[in-house]
C-alpha cells in the first residue's frame, strides 16, 4: 500500500514534469488553453475525491464552491484591477461559506443522504437565483451579475500588485499545473497527517472514532473546508483561464460530470478521478464539437451503468478483474502441470 | 382589502404547486426510501405528455388529468424495473443511479424535442378582483392540490391497497409471509409516485411552460419540501409546504421572487439544523 501511493506519487510527480515542461513546446496554444480548463477540473474533482472518497462526506454540490470560487474571482478583479486579492478572496468565502454550511449540517447530525440532497440543492439553488440576476440592479460594485450570460471580459491573473504585467495563456497553463500538481502533493500529504488518518477513520467508522474521543463534526468540518478551499481556488482559475463565468458551473449537468469523475475513477483514490475528469471532460466536448447526441444523454447512461455494474469505480473494479483473471490462470496452470505429474 | 385577498390567494397558489410538485416525490421517498433525482423530469415528461397531446387536439382535462400521469406512470414503472430494484436499500446509489437517469432523460428531451419553450394557454380567463385581476386557473390548481392531497390520503389510510402498502414498506418480509408479493407493491407504488409527478407537471404546464430542462427548477424545492416535511408523507409535505410555500411568497411579495427562493433555502437549512428528521420528525408524529 505504502510503496503504491510512493509510485503513484512519483509518476504523479513524472507526468507533472512533463506536462509544464515539455508539453507547451510540443502542442498548439489553443490546446493549451483546453488543458488549462482541464487542469482546473482536475483539482475540482481531486476537492471532491477528498472529501468523498477519504472522509466518507456526500458532498454532491462541490461544485458550488467551484462557482462561488469563479463569481467571487470575477467581481473582485473587475472591481479591483489587481488579480492577487480576488484568488485569496475566492478561496477564504469559499471556505467561509462551507463552513457556515458544514456548521448546519454536521451539527444538525444530518443522515448521510439528507447530507447529498442538501448539498444538491444547495447547488440547484445558487443556479437559479445567479440566473435571475440579469437586470442592472444586480450590481457588487461596478460589476453588474449578468443573470445567464454571466460576467465576461475576465482578465488572466498577473504578476503580484502589478495589474500591468498580465500572464500570457502559456503562463496561465504552466502556473495552472503547478498549482493542481501541489494540490494533490498537499492533499496526499494531509493524508498521511494525524487528521488526515482521523478523517479516514471517521469515514470507515464514525461512532467507533467518535468513542475514541475525537469529536467527528469537528473533523468532519474541516475536511469539508479543506476541500472547499482547493474547489473555490480552482474555480477562480477556471475564471480567470476562460476570460468568463457564467451560472453553468452551478448546473446540475456540471456537478454530476464531477461525480461521475470521482466514481469512474474511483472512491478511495485521488489519482484515479483526476485522470477520469479528463476523460469525461474529453467526451463530453468532443460530443459538442460533433454533435452526435446530446452529451447529457451519454453522461447519464454512463453514470447509470457504473453505479449498477462498477459500482467501486473503474479503477477498483479492473484491478480486482486482473486479480481474478491472475488467480485463474495460476489455479489453470497448476491443475496442467498436476495432469504432466 | 382587495390586495390581502389576492395575496392570500398568491400564498395558497405558492403552498398549492408546492405540495403537488413534493407529493410524487414524497411518496417514493417516504413509503420507499428511495430517493428519486429525476423527480424533476417526470415532472417535465408529464408537462410535455400534456402539451403535446393537447396540441394535437386532445381533450385538455383528459389529457392533463389522465394521459400525462398515465404516460408518466408507465416510465416510471419501466424505470423501476430496470434500474431501481437492483438498488433498494441502498440509498446513495440510488441517488447517483437516478442522478443518471435525469441527465439521460434531459439529454433525450432536448434531442427529441428541442431546446424551445412549449406551454398551454390557461383555461377560465381571469376574474376582477377590485383593481386587480387573478387566473380562475391559480384557483383551479388550489383545488387540484387539495383534492390530490385527500385522495392520497384517504388512499393510504381508507383502503385494502393503501394498508398493503403501508404493511409492505414496514415489514416486507411479513408481507411476503401473508401473501403478498413486495415486488408488485414496490413496482405499483413507484408507478403511484411517477404519475403523480405527471400529474403535477401537467397541471403546471399553463402557467409555467416547459422546456427539457424545466426539472431543475421543480428538485430542489422539490426535495427541500419533502426533506423538511420527514419521513411522513401526507402530513409532512402538508406542513412544510404549508410552511416553506407560505415563506417563498411572503418574501417574494416584500422583495423579489429570487429572495423568495433564497429565504425558502436558508429557513430549510435552519429548520433541519434543529429538526433533523424534519417537522413530522417532532410534530405529528402519529400521522400519516
Amino acid at each position: 500500500m505504502r510503496f503504491q501511493s510512493t509510485f503513484g506519487m512519483a509518476l504523479m510527480g513524472g507526468a507533472g514534469a512533463f506536462l509544464i515542461f515539455a508539453l507547451p513546446r510540443l502542442v498548439e496554444p489553443f490546446v493549451l488553453v483546453d488543458l488549462t480548463v482541464y487542469a482546473t477540473l482536475a483539482m475540482l474533482t481531486m476537492s471532491l475525491a477528498f472529501v468523498w472518497g477519504y472522509c466518507g462526506i456526500l458532498s454532491f454540490g462541490q461544485s458550488v464552491f467551484f462557482g462561488i470560487g469563479g463569481y467571487v474571482y470575477a467581481v473582485g478583479v473587475l472591481n479591483i484591477g489587481d488579480s492577487t486579492l480576488p484568488i485569496a478572496l475566492a478561496i477564504a468565502l469559499a471556505m467561509a461559506f462551507a463552513a457556515m454550511l458544514a456548521y448546519f449540517m454536521f451539527w444538525g447530525r444530518i443522515s448521510d443522504v439528507y447530507l447529498a440532497v442538501i448539498t444538491l440543492t444547495v447547488s440547484l439553488i445558487f443556479f437559479l437565483v445567479i440566473n435571475s440576476t440579469s437586470g442592472g440592479e444586480y450590481k457588487i460594485g461596478i460589476v453588474s451579475l449578468g443573470g445567464y450570460n454571466g460576467i465576461p471580459g475576465l482578465p488572466p491573473l498577473n504578476l503580484p500588485g502589478n495589474p500591468d504585467r498580465a500572464f500570457d495563456f502559456k503562463e496561465m497553463y504552466v502556473l495552472t499545473v503547478a498549482v493542481a500538481l501541489a494540490s494533490y502533493f498537499l492533499l496526499c500529504w494531509t493524508l498521511t497527517t494525524r487528521f488526515g488518518r482521523v478523517i479516514v477513520a471517521i469515514r470507515e467508522n464514525e461512532v467507533r472514532t467518535a468513542l475514541l474521543g475525537y469529536d467527528p463534526r469537528r473533523y468532519k468540518l474541516a475536511a469539508y473546508v479543506v476541500g472547499a478551499g482547493f474547489a473555490g481556488l480552482s474555480g477562480a482559475l477556471y475564471a480567470a483561464t476562460g476570460g468568463l463565468i457564467n451560472p453553468d458551473v452551478f448546473d446540475f449537468a456540471f456537478a454530476a460530470q464531477i461525480i461521475v469523475s470521482v466514481i469512474i475513477g474511483g472512491l478511495g483514490t485521488l489519482a484515479g478521478p483526476i485522470l477520469a475528469v479528463v476523460g469525461v471532460q474529453w467526451l463530453v466536448a468532443w460530443l459538442g464539437k460533433t454533435k452526435i447526441t446530446d452529451a447529457n444523454i451519454i453522461l447519464g447512461a454512463i453514470f447509470v451503468a457504473f453505479v449498477l455494474f462498477a459500482p467501486a469505480g473503474a479503477i477498483p473494479t479492473l484491478r480486482k478483474l486482473a486479480a481474478s483473471w491472475q488467480a485463474r490462470r495460476r489455479a489453470r496452470r497448476s491443475k496442467s502441470a498436476e495432469g504432466i505429474r | 382589502m382587495d390586495l390581502a385577498l389576492i395575496v392570500a390567494i398568491e400564498v395558497l397558489y405558492a403552498i398549492a404547486s408546492l405540495a403537488l410538485i413534493s407529493i410524487g416525490l414524497a411518496i417514493i421517498f417516504g413509503m420507499m426510501r428511495v430517493i428519486n433525482l429525476a423527480h424533476g423530469e417526470f415532472l417535465m415528461m408529464g408537462g410535455f405528455a400534456c402539451t403535446m397531446l393537447a396540441n394535437a387536439g386532445v381533450n385538455l382535462w383528459i389529457s392533463m388529468l389522465i394521459l400525462a400521469p398515465l404516460i408518466v406512470g408507465a416510465i416510471g414503472i419501466i424505470v423501476e424495473r430496470l434500474v431501481i430494484r437492483y438498488l433498494y436499500g441502498r440509498l446513495i446509489e440510488t441517488i447517483l443511479a437516478t442522478w443518471g437517469l435525469s441527465l439521460f432523460f434531459i439529454g433525450l428531451a432536448s434531442v427529441t424535442v428541442g431546446y424551445f419553450q412549449m406551454g398551454l394557454t390557461p383555461p377560465f380567463g381571469s376574474i376582477r378582483i377590485g383593481v386587480y385581476s387573478e387566473g380562475v386557473y391559480t384557483l383551479v390548481i388550489i383545488g387540484i392540490a387539495i383534492v390530490v392531497m385527500l385522495t392520497v390520503y384517504l388512499f393510504l389510510r381508507h383502503t385494502r391497497w393503501g394498508l398493503i402498502a403501508r404493511g409492505t414498506m414496514q415489514y416486507p418480509n411479513m408481507a411476503a409471509a401473508l401473501g403478498v408479493n413486495p415486488n408488485r407493491v414496490y413496482a405499483v407504488t413507484f408507478f403511484a409516485g411517477a404519475a403523480l409527478s405527471g400529474l403535477a407537471g401537467a397541471v403546471l404546464v399553463p402557467l409555467a411552460g416547459v422546456v427539457p430542462t424545466s426539472g431543475i427548477a421543480y428538485i430542489a424545492k422539490a426535495f427541500i419540501t419533502v426533506i423538511s416535511g420527514g419521513a411522513t408523507v401526507i402530513a409532512g409535505t402538508a406542513a412544510a409546504s404549508v410552511l416553506l410555500g407560505g415563506i417563498d411568497q411572503i418574501v417574494s411579495f416584500t422583495s423579489s421572487p429570487v429572495m423568495g427562493e433564497a429565504a425558502l433555502l436558508l429557513v430549510a437549512v435552519i429548520l433541519l439544523r434543529f429538526l433533523p428528521q424534519g417537522i413530522t420528525g417532532r410534530f405529528f408524529r402519529s400521522a400519516l
